[in-house]
């Protein structure tokens, strides 16, 4: 652990950094737009990872350079990048933008029933609803909600 | 280019059949949008899924006895491009996925015509496709970062589905919004394992990488991915102390998803931490063992107790079978915690048997909600004298939750007894008796209120309809068909969990 080490793997530092916050967002937040936005840090996160995953010490674009007519010029002595990290992170992106949208989505429908987005009235409002259930069901099953 | 005559290398329809089950489902997701006509949206999701049946059934049978099949996206040779493989274990799970989607289609037609509002009826059926197509996807792939792809697709289509439900319940929004957030937290943390993987590996077909950790043995990177994985598995999977989306998501769902959900979602992840645990993982990966016995069984007895604990309790019964879910689910991760031959076969044909026998249950409580309007209790006083025909399947069902002999269900826990005391865990063995009888009382409840209490006054309850009795007699007797027949889902399973357990991915050395 010397400080070579640590500087040259920032990018994994950021990575955790990154992907704790994000995460403590989802737990924390009692807003349900703010977890959404945890969740998108915390996903961000992981495209950083892989990202850093694909990257070689002087590595380039993983393009081979071609002559006019076509023929590939293969230089032995190039080094290049991962490509397959990158792309599978498109997807990934892809992914997260959807879950994203989604997930707003349904705070917009939330909001049209709940009248909050806030997850403590949320809660306060479902175990009122649940223990009106258990009383007028729980009840009449001869029981004591 | 003239002059060369290109190699002919037109695959037969078998050879093709791997991709057709993928792409079936997939194709008819976007058709029915663009048709857009409700009564043809139901027929087109029906065919589909009666044509995969048709296709898991066929590889099932190619792969009964052992060996795979390995099919070549685009013709790209894996390891590099992505590869299908099917093998027992995952032929026995998409037989299982495509037969519940079969029965639950028919179901669905009234059911999601009562509970749904009509112009979402097309967008339903489109997202029901996209979801079984994910399904699909997961567990017939053998390239790892492909199955993130497909449980993503089947995961953001199951929220639509759940929050469905809001036209009844608008609990189901919050139902379907926590599990959005707990699905992606366990989606996000499955790929950073694989990220892990990858590092240390360079490679994302399954078994490439299988090889290669044999090779090079293992590091702390491939724990940390092994632990990163069975996490966010386990989330998916509902596994004990990750399953607080699913009691809400179920019972809050439409009686239609829920049969489907029940019957495949959990069980397609727990394959998934199967197939990673043995066939990428080696077996006797000291790490993974320590797992299997500190963690899953433990995890996997307290859920079979406290959630059937908590199932007794319920007035709702939609929600009681719900949390009998997580019990269920214990059980199958006590046949993996007891790893060997007949604990692992137990796993999987207990996969098969609660599936069948869940989505009974849940279409039992389906057709109820539709005669009465409720799941609650005390509004199915006396409908077994009322609607017999409806109500005796849910019986069958009942008695394969509890494992009576000559149902389903008695067959896999049976497996999974004989697995325990194979090992010495003699305890173990005693535990899941036990916990059995929590489901006698659970199961009893429902049975004393819908035979043994009066009926309202003067009520009249016509019969559920035919769509909804067929599917539900079809599976009923199937519940006591593979328990009295066990050929098929035993000799498959125990296949498959030899295929596991020789940890090579169904290449037979």
């Amino acid at each position: 652990m010397d400080w070579d080490f640590i500087a040259g793997h920032v990018n994994y530092w950021m990575f955790i950094v990154l992907m704790m916050t994000g995460l403590y967002i989802v737990v924390s937040s009692g807003n349900l737009v703010k977890k959404i936005v945890g969740l998108n840090i915390f996903q961000v996160a992981v495209f950083m990872l892989y990202i850093s995953i694909g990257k070689i010490t002087g590595g380039t674009a993983p393009i081979f350079p071609s002559d006019r007519q076509g023929h590939l010029e293969i230089d032995p002595t190039i080094v290049y990048s991962n490509p397959l990290p990158h792309v599978l992170i498109l997807t990934a992106i892809v992914v997260g933008v959807a879950t994203t949208s989604l997930g707003l989505a349904l705070i917009i429908r939330i909001r049209e029933e709940f009248d909050t987005i806030e997850s403590d009235d949320l809660v306060k409002i479902e175990q009122q609803l649940t223990s009106a259930d258990n009383k007028e069901h729980g009840e009449a099953m001869g029981g004591m909600a | 280019m003239a002059g060369t005559v290109t190699p002919h290398d037109a695959k037969t329809l078998i050879e093709q059949l791997p991709i057709l089950q993928v792409l079936v489902p997939f194709c008819t997701a976007p058709l029915i949008v663009l048709i857009g006509s409700r009564r043809m949206a139901w027929a087109l999701a029906f065919a589909a899924a009666v044509i995969s049946l048709v296709i898991s059934y066929a590889l099932l049978m190619q792969v009964y006895g052992g060996g795979f099949i390995s099919y070549q996206l685009g013709g790209w040779a894996p390891p590099l491009g992505i590869e299908y493989r099917v093998d027992a274990a995952n032929a026995l799970v998409m037989l299982l996925i495509s037969a519940i989607a079969t029965v639950t289609l028919p179901f669905a037609y009234e059911s999601v015509k009562d509970e749904i509002t009509s112009k979402n009826h097309t967008l339903f059926y489109a997202c029901f496709m996209l979801c079984y197509t994910g399904l699909m996807g997961v567990v017939i792939t053998g390239d790892a970062f492909n199955v993130f792809v497909f449980l993503e697709i089947s995961s953001l289509s199951t929220y639509v589905l759940v929050a469905q439900g809001a036209g009844r319940d608008k609990r189901a929004l919050t139902a379907a919004y926590d599990y959005l957030i707990m699905g992606t937290i366990g989606a996000t943390f499955f790929v950073i394992g694989i990220g892990f993987l990858f590092m240390s590996t360079g490679t994302l077909n399954m078994a490439d990488l299988a090889d290669r950790i044999a090779e090079q043995g293992t590091n702390r990177t491939i724990h940390a991915g092994f632990a990163f994985i069975v996490v966010g598995m386990g989330l998916k999977a509902a596994m004990y102390p990750l399953h607080l989306w699913l009691p809400k998501a179920y019972t809050f769902a439409p009686s239609a998803v829920t049969v489907f959900l029940s019957a495949t979602s959990t069980k397609m992840a727990i394959y998934v931490i199967l197939r990673f645990m043995f066939s990428i993982y080696n077996p006797d990966f000291i790490f993974a063992l320590n797992v299997m016995f500190l963690v899953f069984m433990p995890l996997a007895l307290i859920a079979m107790f406290s959630a059937s604990f908590v199932a007794v309790f319920q007035v709702n019964f939609k929600r009681m079978l719900a949390y009998s879910s997580i019990a269920q689910i214990g059980y199958m991760l006590l046949g993996i915690a007891i790893f060997n031959l007949s604990g692992l076969t137990g796993t999987m044909v207990h996969m098969f048997n609660h599936g069948i026998t869940k989505a009974l249950l849940f279409m039992g409580v389906g057709a109820l909600v539709l005669r009465t309007g409720s799941s609650f209790y005390n509004n199915l006083n006396g409908l077994g004298r009322l609607m017999p025909l409806t109500v005796a399947p849910i019986v069958v069902g009942g008695l394969s939750l509890i494992g009576v002999p000559g149902t389903a269900g008695f067959v896999s826990k049976w497996m999974l007894v004989q697995g325990a005391f194979e090992n010495g865990w003699w305890v173990v063995a005693i535990l899941i008796v036990l916990s059995s009888l929590l489901a006698v009382v659970y199961v009893w409840r429902a049975i004393e209120v819908l035979y043994l209490t009066e009926p309202a006054e003067g009520a009249k309850m016509a019969e559920a309809p035919m769509s909804m009795l067929i599917p539900m007699w079809i599976l009923a007797i199937a519940c006591i068909w593979f328990g009295v027949a066990t050929d098929l889902p035993l000799g498959a399973a125990s296949t498959a969990a030899e295929v596991l357990l020789s940890g090579s991915f169904g290449m037979v050395e």
